[in-house]
């Protein structure tokens, strides 16, 4: 899960960051307000799940009420990227002496945690890792270990000596954030040395792991704050992995690794998916009921490929499921459907009995995804 | 030749009165493993049909000479389980459970990596070895004997590729089931050094997807220390980049862990990539002759 960046400043200040004053705006007026409170200068900054904001507009430095109000209309009228915002955080403009970066990931190469800082500030870290990697300094954190004060040491070694100690302090509240907080991500870019010597985080990017929201309640809520696609949010409640995409062949597979399959084969056969669907193990009416229903919603669909390959799931309970979704639901486009695995001739079987009018029938992977493809082209199977 | 698990495996099921621990177990069992007992605190004293339960895994490899542990526990406890069998003394870990923090893992991680001891997963599938034993969900009746090692990131994977094999002709010697999260045990790199290895295993056939560069590091290991025969695959040509693909680590982040540069890693090194699985099928066969 992706946090704003107010929400992660929230989680920085709670754990003794220094970071700007700032206020939420939802309207032109609140960021017009908010600039006054603020000393009637303000740093104007879209708050969105994705980075980049610096280059694409999303930040822009006012020195009026009005203009703050300005370039708060201008980012709710026309959102930013393709994302809608409904909301902008104003903050105080500091006197900056010097930016930095620095960060902790989750480093699923190593298993363990990698702190970074660099002196250069306000840079596409991946660029920077590209073209210059030796002016990034990389720490391995041994979580059985922990951060140690040879580990601030080395990092905080890369930047100017009036601002190591501003700096290690910020280090070792990352650090605490990972392990309370369960981050998998937490960015600070750029880290700044203001004027006066203090050393405070400008921004906050903070990625919290899915599978820890059960230890923190507090951080669940937050999602609420999130935009989410309805079709994605009623597959979701439904407990499908479910992901939109902008082709026309609507998908539905098990298992994550068999279903992005099926998204290639598919594409190799001429046409592109219009999502990714994974019912997981389940085979009842319930889940084909609403699977087909969500990716039916999708105008775009016009044939939908079914690709099972049974292991626990049985194909014949697949089948049944399919049939029975289709007397609930109208298909307006044809479907075809794949079974391989436990009880697939059974399967099989029980569909070609039904002869349902929009089912087309396929016996392996590739044929199916060839029949789904010319389907969608030119709503005739090859 | 198998590796990993084999008919020498004497497994001690983590979680067996759970509804999915006991339906698997039993299956296991059924298709030949020796299941020897089973863990479920404050129940120990009773039985999984016929399967003696103990409240510790320390117990249960006193009392029956276990050394492998198969967990069904609940993803907030089954961290915790790995690291019990860890001290226990196993020699194998399959961790079929979905959903743990990665942080719990990476503790996981960091204490395993200092023992004498194989953690494959967690979010697997397992590990079979055709005719001799399976150690987790992979359906054994798609499975058969022969020469062919396959590793997999993904479940169902393995369940597609292996039909396909069948379909050729093409047994395996033992298929793994890697698991599909950002921290887990053995990766393509371990499961790559076994078959080597292994005399029962002529060609190697790894199945990778998109995200991290587990298939970049064994491309590297691959052109230094292979000399079998690899035939690749990658899953999620067709993933837009920052969506998570149904597993933890199918994520395509910035312009890292993309399934064409895992491909294209893997040929520079040699290793033949099929497009679909169908293809990977084949171009096994012509590997093995």
């Amino acid at each position: 899960m992706d946090l704003y960046e107010h929400q992660g400043k929230d989680i920085f200040r709670a754990q003794g960051i220094p970071t700007p004053r700032g206020i939420v705006a939802g309207t032109p007026e609140e960021a017009a307000a908010a600039t006054v409170e603020l000393g009637g200068r303000s740093v104007v900054k879209v708050q969105v799940q994705i980075g980049g904001r610096g280059k694409g507009g999303g930040v822009v430095l006012v020195d009026s009420p009005e203009r703050a109000a300005e370039e708060a209309g201008r980012m709710f009228r026309e959102g930013f990227g393709d994302l809608t915002v409904d909301r902008i955080l104003i903050e105080e403009l500091l006197p900056i002496a010097k930016e930095f970066y620095t960060s902790f990931v989750l480093d699923r190469a190593t298993g363990d945690h990698l702190a970074m800082m660099t002196a250069e500030g306000g840079v596409d870290i991946e660029e920077l890792a590209r073209t210059r990697p030796e002016a990034i300094r990389r720490v391995h954190v041994d979580p059985m270990l922990g951060l140690r004060m040879y580990h601030v040491r080395e990092l905080t070694g890369t930047l100017p000596l009036d601002a190591r100690e501003g700096a290690a302090d910020v280090v070792r509240k990352l650090y605490a954030i990972l392990g309370e907080q369960d981050a998998t991500l937490v960015e600070v870019n750029p880290l700044v040395l203001l004027e006066d010597g203090a050393v405070v985080a400008l921004d906050a990017k903070v990625t919290i792991d899915d599978n820890a929201l059960w230890r923190h309640p507090d951080l669940q809520e937050l999602s609420a704050a999130f935009p989410i696609d309805p079709v994605e949010a009623r597959a979701r409640d439904a407990g499908l992995q479910y992901v939109k995409l902008d082709g026309e062949v609507g998908i539905i597979g098990n298992g994550a690794g068999l279903v992005m399959s099926t998204l290639d084969v598919v594409a190799q056969a001429g046409a592109k998916a219009a999502n990714f669907l994974d019912i997981g193990g389940g085979a009842s009416v319930e889940t084909m009921s609403t699977s087909l229903e969500v990716i039916l919603s999708d105008p775009a669909v016009k044939a939908v490929l079914i690709n099972i390959f049974g292991g626990i799931t049985r194909c014949d309970l697949v089948a049944q499921g399919i049939l029975e979704a289709l007397v609930r639901i109208d298909a307006h486009v044809p479907i075809v459907v794949r079974l391989d695995g436990t009880n697939a001739r059974l399967g099989r079987e029980i569909l070609s009995g039904a002869a349902h009018p929009r089912i087309v029938p396929a016996t392996t992977m590739l044929e199916a995804a060839q029949k789904a493809a010319d389907l969608a082209n030119d709503g005739e199977a090859a | 030749m198998t590796v990993f698990v084999g008919s020498d495996t004497r497994l001690v099921v983590q979680g067996i009165t759970g509804r999915e621990g006991t339906f698997h177990t039993l299956r296991n069992r059924a298709y030949g493993t020796q299941v020897v007992a089973g863990v479920t605190p404050g129940k120990a004293g009773g039985d999984v049909e016929g399967i003696p339960v103990f409240d510790t895994v320390v117990d249960a490899v006193r009392e029956t000479g276990a050394n492998a542990s198969m967990i069904f526990v609940p993803p907030r406890f089954a961290a915790e389980a790995i690291l019990e069998s860890a001290d226990a003394g196993v020699d194998l870990i399959v961790c079929i459970t979905e959903g743990i923090p990665v942080g719990d893992m990476a503790t996981v991680h960091s204490y395993v990596k200092g023992l004498d001891v194989t953690l494959v997963g967690p979010n697997c599938p397992g590990v079979i070895s055709p005719g001799e034993a399976n150690v987790g969900i992979i359906p054994g009746e798609i499975c058969t004997p022969g020469r062919v090692g396959l590793v997999s990131r993904s479940g169902t994977l393995v369940y597609q590729i292996v039909h396909e094999l069948t379909q050729l002709g093409l047994g395996q010697s033992t298929c793994i089931g890697m698991g599909g999260d950002p921290v887990h045990g053995i990766g393509f790199i371990e499961s790559l050094a076994a078959f080597q290895d292994d005399p029962g295993t002529d060609v190697v056939a790894m199945v990778g997807e998109i995200g991290g560069d587990d298939e970049e590091r064994a491309a590297a290991y691959i052109a230094d220390n292979v000399t079998k025969p690899v035939v690749g695959y990658i899953a999620g040509f067709e993933a837009p980049p920052g969506k998570r693909m149904g597993h933890a680590g199918a994520i395509v982040t910035g312009s890292k862990g993309t399934a064409a540069a895992k491909a294209e890693a893997l040929e520079a090194a040699g290793v033949r990539v099929g497009r679909t699985p169908s293809q990977v099928a084949e171009l096994v066969q012509a590997a093995a002759g």
